[in-house]
Formats: structure tokens, C-alpha cells, sequence
């Protein structure tokens, strides 16, 4: 099972901006060393292996996303530059300096729990005030910074309250507060919004992003909510069973996934497995397994007999009239009716589920009627037959 | 509609027997302890009813027996000791069981509370059969040492029950923010531990200060603990005295752990006050 996961991880797409293949700060020829930097880590918990092979190179002040199922290992990766747990294979290097043999208290980093963590006896002035006092930082510069650092999560004059006494963003918001006070090289989160209600997770969401600009500070996140990750990340890593499936921007990651892992898991696209049967340039027919044929636009030019997978987006298909090309006849499976769009499950044959997401232009299609769904021969992307985009 | 209040009738009958049973058992429970320090006042010569009248003279007894005073004294000693030094080690085994993973840690799991499962008779025959195996006689060390290992167990289980509670995250924070692991422990783990410290700490105090059947075979010739004293005042005669002793015995059990909860709760609350002063 690892071994195609293996091959994919061996080839992730490495784009531009924050995010960087191990190695690249430097070969590139910049001079400013990456905020931090895994160099073909491996992390095993006795003879489990957690994380395997691990490359990424972060750089100063960018906001990075580690984004998978449970289980994928993002704790465990979040983890190790804390040094809360030991690599048992690789390097990792925070500000251009290895530190395998740092102790936790000496790396400099900011940490945010999903359990907020808050000290239950110590009140919010001491919370926040807990790492500058381990940094002799003297007495009126602590007040001033702690003040400082609660007008910033607007929770201004709540020094003496107990973190009983607050609710559960509030909490979230003053332990932000306590791991950014003292300025860390990273501040690392871990799912910091799961414990929150649904409300005050998109308000958090916001905040968190505009203290990080306005810190300028690096940021690593993990989630397993993909709207977090696209809305918050200045690059997000895709990682799956201790493996990296890809890195890019989210709309890189979002529109051309590199694997079907990704696709499905981001947006739960749809993945059509089908036949290439006659070549264009880089225009493709396909015959779908569905036995309907489409065009594709390839990056490359196929060979006509490849196995591929078509990845469509619901939100690039349509439906009923407005379908410009490849026009798939099919048969409305469900619908739901969500005011200004709906989605629909459409069976194109031999149980093939296509889900559209479209506006709704003129009456709503419901159950058993019969419709057309396409969409446009560029608007999607392929994959081979290991699972890996053409490109 | 019938049906409903038969029910009902039923349900309050079986009610008041609850209510009735669980008061003859508090009854059964409190009425020796009531007698013991009612009759310690008694003016009677005898230790039993009928009250004669009023009468500290017992306690003035007590105070004047060189041998009753002895005991208590050795009795509140080794308690002492016993209290300060299972508290220690169950604070470090509770910890190191706790937060540690290490070979062989469900056996000495296992082991640390076996004393509180073997029989006191036979822990104190086995003590005593080890000792005498190597050739010791018996001392205050070995009385000490048997109370030590009668009242960890406990220490330990209340101290580990406190433990699981505290958050891992709660130390992994103050580690990030750049304490120590020394520190983080003083500052973070211990002070959230302080209540399982101090009712541990008063258990051991009891335990020790009540044991009677372990001392027994423990204790070295000539030296009385306050329950060994009793028991062998009591093979003279029923004196009133025994009933003054037994009055001291519960108010020292009782209320030492009630004084120490009484000044934690005191604690508490005067460091939040001196919090809110300190940042006013
Ligand atoms: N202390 C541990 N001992 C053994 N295995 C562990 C330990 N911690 C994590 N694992 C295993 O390592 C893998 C990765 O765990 P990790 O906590 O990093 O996942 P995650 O991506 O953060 O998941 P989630 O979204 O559920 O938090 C999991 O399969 C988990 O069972
Ligand atoms: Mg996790």
C-alpha cells in the first residue's frame, strides 16, 4: 500500500512562493535561509512508522498549511520542530541552525494547542507573561509587551481574569496571545479552531491570519478542514499516510491536483477512469469506462490506448442547456437545493456518479429526470494510470 | 390511572425502608464513636451506662500516665515521618508512571500497591520473617519502614488518579515558552498536584497513626503506638481511661485532615488575593 504513496511522495510538485523543495533557498541562489527546514525526515513511533521521507523548506514570514486525513501524520510533523518528538531519520533546521540537539525550551518557538492549554492556576496576565519571564525580560517591559500583546487579539484589560472565566475563543485568543508575546522564530498551531463553534471559527480565522501579517511572524498550521486551509494558507502541503502528496498555493493545490489522493480529498472532485481514444495535438478523446466520450485538453500528448482518469471539479461542470462541449446524457440520481445553486448526482451509466455543483438557471432538476452535464475540455485535469497528474 | 398510583404508593414505601436502613447503618456506624466520647466525660468508675455525672478526671489521668504520653508521641512521630516520606516518593512513582514509558512499568505498577492488597497480618508476619531471615533485630527503622509501606499505596493512587488529569499540553506550553524541565514541573505540574499532595499526605498521616495489627509484629520490645497501648490497657481492664484515649484518637484522625483541608482552602484563597493585589 506504501509503495505507491511512496512514489508519489518521491515526486511532489514543489511550486513557487513560501513553500520550497528541500535544498532550494540556497541552490536558488537566495541568501535568506528558510524560516524551517526538513531535510528527508523520517519520525517512527517504535516500529510504526509516522512520517516517512519528508522534504519542505518554509520560508520567513509565509503561512503554511499541513492539510490531511486524521492519522496522516501533521501532529507528528508540527511536533518534531518543537522537538516534542525525535526524528529517527533526517534534519530539520530552524533559522539556517540544525536542531537535533536543541531541548525544547531552548528553540525559540510559539505553540498553539487545540485544547488551548491555558496554565488553569495562573491568571492571563501570567499566561502570557510565562515566556518572557524565562527570557529576563525585565518586570515594566513584561507589562508593557503583555498589554501590547492583548490589544492585539483584542482582548484588552482581562489581565487578572482566570481562563475559567473566559469562553473557549476567548481562551484560543490569549494563548495565541502567550506564544506570540515573545516574538518566536515559528509559531506552530495545531488544529487551533476544531474545539470552536462554527461561528467563532470563521472569526478566528481571520484573526489569526491578519496577526500573522501584521507580525510578519512564520506560521505553520494543521488541519484536517480543507475551507481553512485554502482560505488561510499562503501555501498548503497535502500529506497523506506520512507522506507529502503535494505543495502549492491553494489555488494550485484547488485546481490542478497532483494526485488522485488530493483531488478527491480537496473538493471531492470527480474522477472518471477512461480510455484515450484518438489524439489532437494536445486534444484527447476519451472514452469513459461510463461508455460516454469526452475531450480533454492535455499538458502532454498522449498516446491513444492510455488508461487516465478524468478529474472534474462540480463546480466546472453544468448542466442542462448551458452545456458548452462534451455533453454526457445522463439521469438525476439526487438533487440538493441550496437557494442559489444545487447539486445534483447525475448517473451517466454502468453506476457512474457525476456531481455537479451549479447555479440554477431556470427550474431545478429533481429525481429521475433525464439531463445533460459537461463541461469544458480545459476545465479539467488528468491523471495516469498510477494516479499522478499529466503534466 | 390506577395503575399510576399503586406505583407511586409502592415507590414511597420503598423510599422510606432506603431511608430507614440507611439511617440504622449511620446509627450502627456513629454510635460506638458517640459512646466512646460520651462515657470519656462519665464520672463512673466503670466504663460503661449509666452517665454518673460530668468529669474531665479521665483526661487528667491520661495526662499524668507517662506510658499513654509515650506512645502518643511516638504514634505522632512516625505518622509524621511516614506522611512526609510516602508523599515524596508518591509524588516521584506517580509522575514517573504517569508521564514515562520504561521497561517493566506495569509490574513495578503493580507492585507499588500490592501492600494496600496483602493482608496487614501477612505483610506484617512477612516483614517481620524477612527481617529476622537477615538477621536484624526489630527497630523504629523497620516500624517506619512497614508504615512507609503500608500507606504508599495509597499515596500513590491518589497522587497518579491527580496526574492523568494534568494535561500533557499543560507542560509541553510551559516547555515551548522556554521553562525548563525542572521548572515547568515546579511551576506547572506541581502546583496542579498540590491538592492529591495534601490529601495524600493526610491519608498517610491516618493510616499510620491508626495501624494496629502490623505494628504489632513490627514494633520493637518495649515501645508502644497509641493503638498498641490501647490494646494492651485493654487487657487489664475496661478503664474509662481507654475511653478518654479513644476520644483523643478520633479527634487527632479526624481532625488533622480536616484542619490541613481547612488551611489548603485558606491557602487558596489568600494567593488569589495576593494575585489580585500583585497585578492591581
Ligand atoms: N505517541 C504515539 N505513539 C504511537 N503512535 C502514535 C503516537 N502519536 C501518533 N501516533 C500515530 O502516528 C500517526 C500520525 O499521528 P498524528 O497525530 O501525527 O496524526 P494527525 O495527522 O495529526 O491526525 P489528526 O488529524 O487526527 O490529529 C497516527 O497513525 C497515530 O496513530
Ligand atoms: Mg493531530
Amino acid at each position: 500500500m506504501h509503495e505507491s504513496l511512496e512514489t508519489s511522495a518521491q515526486t511532489p510538485r514543489p511550486e513557487t512562493a513560501g513553500g520550497l523543495p528541500a535544498g532550494a533557498a540556497r541552490d536558488g541562489g537566495q541568501l535568506e535561509k528558510p524560516a524551517v527546514e526538513f531535510r528527508n525526515i523520517d519520525i517512527a513511533y517504535g516500529k510504526f512508522v509516522a512520517v516517512r521521507n519528508f522534504s519542505l523548506a518554509i520560508r520567513k514570514g509565509s503561512f503554511i498549511t499541513l492539510l490531511g486525513p486524521s492519522g496522516c501524520g501533521k501532529t507528528t510533523i508540527l511536533r518534531s520542530i518543537a522537538g516534542l518528538v525525535d526524528i529517527s531519520a533526517g534534519q530539520i533546521s530552524i533559522g539556517g541552525k540544525r536542531v537535533d540537539d536543541v531541548p525544547i525550551y531552548k528553540r525559540n518557538i510559539g505553540l498553539v494547542f487545540q485544547s488551548y492549554a491555558l496554565f488553569p492556576h495562573k491568571n492571563v496576565f501570567d499566561n502570557v507573561a510565562f515566556g518572557l519571564k524565562y527570557r529576563n525580560v525585565p518586570k515594566p517591559e513584561i507589562a508593557r509587551r503583555v498589554s501590547k500583546a492583548l490589544e492585539m487579539v483584542r482582548l484588552p484589560g482581562s489581565e487578572k481574569k482566570l481562563p475559567s472565566q473566559l469562553s473557549g475563543g476567548q481562551q484560543q485568543r490569549i494563548a495565541l496571545a502567550r506564544a506570540i508575546v515573545f516574538e518566536p522564530e515559528v509559531l506552530l498551531l495545531d488544529e487551533p479552531l476544531s474545539a470552536l463553534d462554527a461561528n467563532m471559527r470563521e472569526e478566528m480565522r481571520v484573526e489569526i491570519k491578519k496577526i500573522q501579517k501584521e507580525t510578519g511572524i512564520t506560521a505553520i498550521f494543521v488541519t484536517h478542514d480543507q475551507e481553512e486551509a485554502l482560505s488561510m494558507s499562503d501555501q498548503i502541503v497535502v500529506m497523506d499516510a506520512g507522506t507529502m502528496e503535494q505543495i502549492g498555493s491553494p489555488e494550485q493545490v484547488y485546481e490542478t491536483p497532483a494526485t488522485a489522493f488530493v483531488a478527491d480529498f480537496l473538493g471531492k472532485a470527480n474522477m472518471l477512469p477512461g480510455v484515450v481514444s484518438s489524439v489532437d495535438g494536445h486534444k484527447a478523446t476519451i472514452t469513459l469506462s461510463a461508455g460516454q466520450a469526452v475531450t480533454a485538453v492535455s499538458p502532454k500528448v498522449l498516446t491513444p490506448g492510455a488508461r487516465v482518469s478524468v478529474v472534474v471539479r462540480p463546480q466546472k461542470l453544468s448542466v442542462g442547456a448551458s452545456v458548452p462541449a462534451n455533453k454526457l446524457a445522463g439521469r438525476v440520481v439526487s438533487t440538493s437545493y441550496l437557494g442559489g445553486s444545487a447539486i445534483y448526482e447525475i448517473d451517466i451509466g454502468e453506476r457512474t456518479i457525476i456531481r455537479a455543483n451549479t447555479p440554477i438557471d431556470g427550474k431545478v432538476a429533481r429525481e429521475g429526470e433525464a439531463i445533460n452535464v459537461g463541461f469544458d475540455p480545459a476545465g479539467c485535469v488528468l491523471l495516469d494510470e498510477k494516479g499522478l497528474r499529466i503534466a | 390511572m390506577i395503575a399510576g398510583q399503586h406505583q407511586d404508593k409502592e415507590g414511597r414505601w420503598a423510599w422510606r425502608l432506603t431511608g430507614f436502613i440507611t439511617l440504622c447503618v449511620y446509627i450502627f456506624m456513629f454510635a460506638p464513636i458517640i459512646a466512646t466520647v460520651v462515657l470519656s466525660f462519665n464520672a463512673s468508675m466503670f466504663g460503661g451506662f449509666p452517665l454518673t455525672g460530668f468529669s474531665l478526671q479521665w483526661y487528667a489521668k491520661l495526662l499524668s500516665n507517662e506510658q499513654v504520653l509515650t506512645a502518643f508521641r511516638t504514634s505522632m512521630w512516625i505518622a509524621f515521618v511516614t506522611a512526609a516520606v510516602t508523599t515524596l516518593l508518591g509524588i516521584i512513582t506517580a509522575y514517573a508512571l504517569v508521564r514515562f514509558e520504561f521497561p517493566g512499568k506495569a509490574t513495578f505498577g503493580t507492585l507499588v500497591i500490592l501492600p494496600a492488597l496483602v493482608p496487614e497480618t501477612i505483610l506484617g508476619v512477612g516483614l517481620l520473617v524477612l527481617i529476622k531471615a537477615v538477621d536484624q533485630p526489630r527497630s523504629m527503622g523497620l516500624l517506619l519502614l512497614g508504615h512507609i509501606l503500608l500507606a504508599l499505596p495509597y499515596v500513590v493512587l491518589i497522587t497518579q488518579a491527580r496526574m492523568v488529569g494534568i494535561r500533557r499540553t499543560y507542560e509541553e506550553a510551559a516547555l515551548s515558552l522556554g521553562a525548563s524541565r525542572i521548572s515547568s514541573f515546579r511551576e506547572i505540574t506541581l502546583p496542579l498536584l498540590i491538592p492529591a499532595v495534601v490529601a495524600s499526605a493526610l491519608l498517610a498521616f491516618t493510616i499510620s497513626f491508626d495501624n494496629t495489627s502490623a505494628s504489632l509484629f513490627w514494633r520493637p520490645a518495649g515501645v508502644e503506638t497509641m493503638p498498641t497501648q490501647i490494646l494492651s490497657m485493654l487487657k487489664i481492664s475496661i478503664s474509662p481511661e481507654i475511653n478518654a484515649l479513644g476520644t483523643v484518637m478520633i479527634l487527632v484522625t479526624v481532625g488533622i485532615p480536616l484542619v490541613g483541608g481547612l488551611m489548603l482552602q485558606g491557602l487558596t484563597r489568600l494567593r488569589k488575593r495576593v494575585d489580585a493585589k500583585g497585578n492591581a
